[in-house]
């Protein structure tokens, strides 16, 4: 019997098979982000484990928040008595400069011992030039920072008072990805040259890095266990290999899991493609089904036969979405691959491939269920009566199968978000979230058919008021349309918003900026100098000039230490303001860049032995737990600095600024030890350039940052991120076409016996096609500017939610995207209906 | 084999009921031919829906081979459908996506019998139309079309067949052709035939012809022959 109702399946679906391909044709593109993304992450996973060892460089990377102290050189010195290998690095940030050419540029110097990196190769071209680095005064450098300086392989590249040989460049050094060198060009040389260059002054801030590699059979993991409080009292974090597996595939997995989000609601939208289209499919199959309730066919049977059709289109369906996928998954560590710390090995993940095939398959089916179900009912008096109302024959009380298959899609929703966002609370969230913006929508057009019947005018042109009346008139395509349509734009404008809001504060802002160049790690000795060099050339900052910094830490808050704070169990706020090291100033004014959100910015020049005045950044004073009134006592190089918080900053981050969570009374800091900041604007590249070569000349320990170069830098970054977001928009856009079209073609057969009747009483084409435009554009702008509405509540819940950020609305953005939905829709509408219009009415009449 | 007591349909219309047949009784021996006719809203198609168990009385009862067709659900009226009626309907109703062969294989399919396809051919080959099993509906012509819809019907060796204007959509000569078709047919098989139509010159070919108006049977009588037996 099911062999015999297979057949009978495959046969009476010949002249629909495309018609159903297309509308399954929605959950390809769902499945095949599902499948691009999983496959990726597992890729990465994979790659990670194999590379981890690579990635850290040794068993243990031990890392400190300044120079290493005396604890914890011993216990380092200790390890290499205990049979380990130990190496230290040293990562800071210098001007190189190139004396035959006299170019110079910011680099990222990494000094290291030998033996570094005990796992994983560094390849260089020349190759091999890594093992000879530690043979003499040799430097190993990034490609990009020979063009820069206009150097050759050979030639001398001289770091503070330090010279050394070029030996050849970095082609890839594990565990460093090489988006990090669009910052600053790296330079590696042999730690024992570092003291010879005088760059390591006071203040300047440098990462102080050991790697460790264990005799065989220590286990790296129990060792770092067993002495977590000692490295915490060293100030020294470890982590070992699994926890740099751990990190990174975290990491992965959160993007996987945000992406997967947006694959999971291209899925969902497919279904409402898929029920759209079906429901069409379903339409024009009322009469085949009443002839075969006739000849004998039970509810039973006739369902089996068309969800075996719809199992089929959608099996094929997933398979398109699962071969797209793969193909995407290949293309995806091109795009990414700069900022992935490993080499991703690109190869088909089966579990991916198989999980991205049976959840397209089962939304493909459960939403295609739903309009099947009526098939059950469809009266075989059909066939003998043409004025029998196909919906008439519905269940007599609760239609219990209907039911069971609401609560199916309720369900399959929910446990597809769970298992995308990977929390039950996130997940429920997006659940509801989901259907309550389908509720809003369904709302939304229920809404504009009450108004479209009572604003209906006779003054009206004939082709509008017919338009508009298919709007509200029994079979309208109204609700499916707004719902198809009304989401795609939803999703489509929420991305392009929160892309908007998120490029927006990663704008380096150059026309509020006073400055271009920043020099920093200027020594008290050398302020005075510099100051006057830059002002001799007239580049001094508007309201700029020399900028001081003192380091210190939070000694304790109210009268409690930091050690009694931390150890606070019933404290329920952050350790990181307590224990980190801050770089703060003194000055008695705001900066361009900041404005007071509580209290009062101090004025006076305050008292050198009483208690000072202190404005905080209101994020770290809330992380911190302070509020105004507080009295907060600083350790600066020993000395005890007790200061009262008088008022709370919001800082513009993104300014090219000096900005600071601390800022001081300045009596109290002038004394204490410091270095400072000069900012300078300098008017064209080639000053800037001649600028920044004076300046190392003269004082060599001086870096220097030049704005345009960091705009471009960053301007490429951000222009990587905008692209990809840009192609996740256009792929929202792709998923709504064929929803749009399923969607649209589920009245096809009404709109044409209308369009037949009219043409038959005597409109023209024209006319005909206007009364379709009318509909149409009506509908694209209903569903388009619900979606709207609907996006600028997602973006707002993305901004606060996920990104953190103030949310700034793009109208414009929104509007195009409306706008260019509306287009679509009115395209697809006139594509889907011209028959209605080109078809003479006798043959129209034939086929309906 | 057929056997109608006080059917009564009725139907709402403006929160009214709106009798559309009105206590029809009858009895259709195994192997007679009967014709039902009467003007348009006479309610023809509204009894042949009942007698065949398409649709279920607001009172009153058919008896199909002794089986009470109320009693039983849509599906199991569906079942004996496929067991013992045939249909043959006014606008031939082939499935327009199986061919000739495959359209009157379809009863004895839903059967899940054997051997559906070679009956079918069969069949197709006593219509007339061996040669033309594998044309889709469409490459028919409208008698060609009908010619399927009867071996359709009669594939599954029916005890009764319900033809319904089968000659509506043809002309003259071709709807001459199908009604010796299924006279033939209903010899040959002893099946049952019931025939709507308003055509009463085609009514006349019946043994039996049964007048409705207004829902209610006017007349009931015997042509032909059976008249000429029953006179004697």
């Amino acid at each position: 019997m099911l062999a015999a109702l297979l057949g009978l399946a495959w046969r009476e679906s010949r002249t629909a098979r495309r018609r159903l391909l297309l509308y399954m044709s929605s959950i390809a593109l769902g499945v095949a982000a599902l499948v691009a993304i999983d496959s990726f992450a597992g890729n990465v996973s994979t790659s990670v484990k194999a590379q981890s060892r690579a990635l850290v460089g040794g068993d243990v990377q031990f890392t400190a928040r300044g120079a290493f102290t005396r604890g914890a050189t011993a216990l380092l010195d200790s390890l290499g008595r205990a049979g380990a290998q130990v190496a230290r690095t040293t990562g800071f940030a210098s001007m190189g400069v190139a004396p035959r050419t006299g170019r110079t540029r910011l680099v990222q110097v990494r000094a290291v011992e030998a033996g570094y990196p005990f796992y994983g190769a560094v390849t260089t071209r020349p190759a091999g030039r890594w093992a000879a680095l530690q043979s003499g005064a040799h430097a190993l450098v990034d490609p990009a920072l020979l063009v820069a300086l206009d150097v050759r392989v050979g030639d001398t590249l001289t770091l503070g008072y330090g010279r050394f040989r070029i030996d050849g460049t970095l082609e890839n050094v594990p565990g460093d990805p090489g988006i990090a060198a669009v910052l600053g060009p790296r330079v590696y040389i042999p730690s024992r040259y570092l003291a010879e260059t005088q760059l390591l002054v006071f203040g300047s801030r440098a990462q102080y890095e050991a790697v460790a590699r264990f005799p065989a059979g220590v286990d790296a993991g129990r060792w770092v266990r067993q002495r977590e409080k000692g490295l915490e009292r060293l100030q020294l974090r470890a982590r070992t290999v699994a926890d740099t597996e751990r990190g990174l595939t975290q990491a992965v997995d959160r993007l996987g899991d945000f992406l997967s989000v947006v694959g999971l609601i291209a899925l969902l939208l497919g279904g409402v493609g898929v029920a759209s289209g079906v429901g069409a499919f379903v339409a024009r199959k009322l009469d085949t089904v009443a002839v075969l309730r006739c000849l004998g066919a039970t509810s039973r049977q006739v369902l089996l036969v068309y969800v075996l059709q719809a199992a089929a289109m959608g099996l094929l369906g997933a398979s398109l979405g699962v071969a797209l996928g793969l193909a995407l998954q290949f293309a995806i560590p091109r795009a990414l691959g700069d900022f992935l710390p490993v080499d991703v090995v690109v190869r088909p993940e089966p579990a991916a491939i198989f999980s991205g095939l049976l959840v397209g398959v089962w939304v493909a089916l459960v939403f295609a269920l739903r309009p099947l179900l009526a098939l059950r009912r469809v009266s075989p008096l059909q066939a003998i009566r043409r004025d029998v109302d196909p919906g008439a024959a519905r269940a007599r009380g609760v239609d219990w199968a209907s039911r069971v298959v609401d609560v199916a899609v309720g369900a399959s929703v929910l446990a597809l978000a769970v298992d995308r966002t990977g929390r039950w609370r996130d997940g429920v969230g997006m659940t509801v979230g989901i259907f309550g913006a389908l509720l809003v929508l369904w709302l939304s057009a229920t809404a504009v058919m009450a108004l479209a019947r009572r604003a209906i005018r006779a003054g009206w042109p004939f082709v509008v008021r017919q338009g508009v009346a298919n709007l509200y008139r029994p079979g309208s395509q109204t609700r499916a349309v707004t719902l198809a349509l009304g989401f795609g734009a939803f999703l489509v404008s929420t991305v392009y918003l929160a892309r908007g809001n998120l490029l927006r504060d990663l704008d380096v802002r150059t026309a509020a900026a006073r400055a271009n160049v920043l020099f920093f790690d200027v020594q008290e000795d050398q302020a005075e100098g510099l100051d006057s060099l830059v002002r001799a050339r007239g580049y001094v900052a508007p309201g700029g000039g020399l900028t001081p910094i003192v380091t210190m830490r939070v000694s304790a808050v109210n009268g409690r230490t930091t050690a009694q704070l931390l150890a606070d169990t019933a404290r329920r706020k952050a350790p990181w303001p307590l224990r980190r090291e801050y770089r703060s100033t003194y000055r008695t004014a705001l900066g361009d860049a900041e404005r007071v959100t509580a209290g009062r910015f101090f004025s006076g020049e305050g008292s050198p032995t009483g208690v000072t005045e202190l404005s905080l950044e209101a994020g770290v004073a809330r992380e911190m737990g302070v509020a105004l009134g507080d009295t907060i006592t600083w350790d600066v190089g020993g000395v005890k600095v007790p200061t009262r918080l008088t008022s709370l900053r919001e800082v513009q981050w993104a300014r090219f600024e000096p900005n600071f969570f601390a800022v001081f009374q300045p009596a109290a800091l002038r004394p204490a030890p410091k270095q400072f900041v000069l900012l300078a604007r300098v008017p064209d590249e080639g000053a800037v350039a001649r600028l920044q070569r004076d300046v190392v000349g003269r004082y060599p320990n001086v870096a220097s940052v030049d704005l345009s170069l960091v705009q471009r830098t960053v301007g490429a970054i951000v222009e990587r991120v905008s692209l990809a977001v840009r192609f996740l928009g256009a792929f929202c856009l792709a998923m709504g076409v064929p929803v749009l079209f399923s969607a649209v073609a589920a009245t096809r057969r009404d709109r044409l016996r209308d369009a037949v009747l009219l043409r038959t009483l005597g409109a023209t084409r024209a006319q005909v096609r206007r009364v379709l435009l009318a509909e149409y554009a009506a509908l694209g702008v209903l569903g388009s500017l619900a979606g709207m509405a609907l996006s600028f509540g997602g973006a707002w819940a993305l901004a606060r939610f996920v990104f953190r950020q103030p949310f700034r609305p793009d109208w414009l953005a929104a509007l195009a995207v409306a706008g260019l939905l509306t287009v679509l829709t009115v395209a697809i509408g006139l594509l889907t209906g011209r028959d209605a219009f080109r078809a003479p009415p006798m043959a129209a009449i034939r086929e309906g | 084999m057929l056997v109608a007591r006080e059917l009564t349909k009725e139907y709402q219309s403006g929160g009214r009921p709106l009798a559309v047949l009105r206590d029809v009784s009858f009895d259709v021996p195994q192997g007679s031919f009967a014709a039902i006719v009467g003007p348009s809203g006479s309610g023809k198609t509204t009894l042949l829906g009942l007698l065949a168990g398409l649709d279920v009385p607001s009172r009153g009862s058919v008896r199909l081979d002794g089986t009470d067709l109320s009693t039983l659900d849509e599906d199991a009226r569906a079942r004996l459908r496929g067991e013992r009626v045939g249909f043959v309907f006014q606008s031939f109703q082939l499935i327009p996506t199986l061919t000739a062969v495959e359209n009157v294989a379809v009863p004895l399919e839903l059967r899940g019998e054997r051997g559906a396809a070679r009956r079918a051919a069969e069949l197709l080959e006593r219509v007339g139309l061996g040669g033309r099993g594998h044309h889709f509906p469409a490459q028919l012509s409208g008698g060609e079309q009908q010619r399927v819809a009867v071996a359709r019907a009669f594939v599954n060796r029916p005890r009764v067949l319900f033809a319904d204007e089968p000659t509506g959509n043809l002309d003259q000569a071709t709807g001459a052709r199908i009604v010796e078709l299924l006279e033939a047919l209903n010899r040959e098989d002893g099946t049952t035939l019931v025939l709507v139509t308003h055509d009463l010159a085609l009514a006349g070919r019946a043994g039996r012809v049964i007048r409705l108006a207004d829902g209610v049977v006017v007349s009931d009588t015997p042509t032909g022959a059976a008249a000429a037996a029953a006179a004697a």
